[in-house]
């Protein structure tokens, strides 16, 4: 019966793992899209900022990050609350969501922070493609924006494709920083066994990110064959 | 008034003088071959004429419009301009996630799309409008293909084409768009010795149909039995321009003699 309830708990724990996780990728992408135009900006200032930012962002502890985002605001607000925590209580009477505050500034710093990783990869995807390809587009008579859409994505995707993977793969495991601002994911839950002194839960924990980094690879796998007939 | 006029064109890269008033002219049907040792010019002269680059100075009339310099900073009219070139690229440039039947059609169905959207026609409209013109489109392309010897490669991808079936894709991509003139840019240049035929023979056949075409090339022979008039390019300029017989049985120049006798060993 425990393994079932801690189980159940887990489940629980994990569910939020889960949100956390397609939230930040569903959001990062087209952020870090737009990132990777500005990076590849020919305006200069724009190209110079974004470049700072990204090192920044890149730069300093994810888990560093969340701090920030969660404290900075309620820091700066001349009432000095933590608008998060604002949120959190808000969320909680009206509609009954539990560290609701907590998740939302979490997503907050995950996406930006993927983002950052996303735009130099798809920096990378994007300017490793011929300019032969751009070229002959135009004298086609495409406009850029077909060209991009018709002639260059489906090579940066099938080229992006490992570094992304990797990147995802990350991003399931990051998850579990969101306890340090209060979420209550999947080894918080865990960690709530083991102040109980039940420490097995903590080590099943690596039972569902096993299993569901499994299902990734394999659907990863699956894209890279889908798109297997063409080389770029 | 001749079909195409070309102008005291000039290019620049930086500090290097590349193309330093190009002037020529050629008539509709005309063969044009432009010859000469790399780095004079030759490539940058036909990106110049398919808007690849923008020329610096000079200007170009295609059957009396003037497609540069343009008064108008208008964006869509200069793509419009461009497709009254056709681009034969030395690396093919086929794209790589279509097979050979969707190289040739992409751009075409693009341009509907396009047209459609300017006469701003939606909905279910659009869509009927679109289907046919993607059915037709797809005829012309089929015909295309077969035309250059792959009728039976429609569904191929060009990783599984050889070179020089890519290339002939390639020339029945920049066909479909039916443009006024059709440049090719050393097209047999990447191609294995024994591939170089079947291309060359695709490009006769246009020649044969009375195309109006300009060829940078290195074969020489195909040139002198093909072209109507050849144009040598040394340093940025055309040294000199005549018939194939004025070119190679009589050149006057001496940097042409000298070019002549290297390609001759």
């Amino acid at each position: 019966m425990e393994f079932f309830t801690v189980t159940q708990s887990l489940l629980e724990g994990f569910a939020v793992t889960c949100l956390l996780f397609v939230l930040t990728l569903v959001l990062a992408v087209p952020l870090g899209l737009l990132i990777s135009f500005c990076t590849m900006s020919k305006v200069k200032a724009v190209k110079g900022t974004f470049k700072v930012i990204v090192w920044v962002i890149r730069g300093v502890p994810l888990m560093l990050q969340l701090f920030i985002v969660y404290y900075l605001p309620g820091m700066l607000s001349p009432t000095g609350l933590n608008p998060f925590g604002q949120l959190d209580n808000f969320l909680y009477f009206e509609l009954g969501i539990d560290n609701g505050g907590a998740l939302i500034a979490t997503l907050i710093a995950f996406v930006i922070n993927y983002a950052a990783y996303f735009s130099e990869i798809f920096r990378g995807g994007i300017e490793s493609i011929s300019k032969g390809q751009y070229e002959a587009g135009q004298v086609l008579g495409m406009t850029k924006g077909q060209i991009f859409s018709k002639v260059v994505l489906m090579q940066v995707i099938k080229r992006i494709i490992p570094p992304m993977s990797n990147e995802i793969i990350t991003l399931v495991k990051d998850t579990a920083l969101a306890r340090v601002i209060g979420v209550i994911e999947i080894i918080k839950v865990a960690d709530m066994f083991a102040s109980k002194a039940i420490i097995w839960p903590l080590f099943y924990t690596g039972a569902f990110y096993l299993l569901f980094v499994g299902l990734l690879s394999l659907l990863f796998n699956f894209i890279e064959k889908k798109l297997s007939y063409y080389k770029v | 008034m001749a079909f195409l006029e070309v102008k005291d064109l000039r290019k620049n890269f930086g500090d290097t003088n590349v193309l330093k008033g190009v002037s020529f002219e050629m008539d509709k049907g005309e063969v044009v071959s432009v010859i000469g040792s790399s780095g004079n010019g030759k490539t940058t002269l036909l990106r110049c004429l398919n808007f690849l680059e923008t020329p610096d100075g000079g200007s170009i009339t295609v059957d009396g419009a003037c497609i540069f310099p343009v008064e108008t900073t208008d964006k869509k009219k200069s793509t419009n301009s461009s497709t009254k070139f056709g681009m034969v690229f030395q690396n093919f440039n086929l794209f790589p996630q279509y097979n050979a039947l969707t190289n040739v059609t992409l751009a075409m169905n693009l341009r509907e799309e396009r047209a459609l959207k300017e006469r701003k026609v939606k909905g279910t409209e659009k869509k009927r409008l679109l289907k046919e013109a993607k059915a037709k489109n797809e005829e012309v392309a089929k015909a295309l293909l077969t035309r250059v010897g792959l009728g039976d490669k429609m569904a191929n991808y060009p990783c599984e084409l050889s070179g020089g079936q890519q290339q002939r894709v390639a020339i029945a991509r920049a066909l479909a768009m039916s443009p006024d003139i059709l440049c090719f840019d050393e097209p047999t240049s990447a191609l294995d010795p024994e591939l170089t035929g079947e291309v060359l023979k695709v490009i006769k056949g246009l020649i044969d149909e009375d195309r109006t075409i300009i060829i940078v090339t290195h074969e020489m022979g195909f040139a002198r039995n093909v072209s109507d008039k050849i144009i040598f390019m040394a340093d940025g300029v055309i040294e000199e321009m005549g018939t194939p017989e004025q070119i190679f049985d009589h050149p006057r120049s001496e940097k042409t003699k000298a070019f002549l006798a290297k390609t001759d060993e």
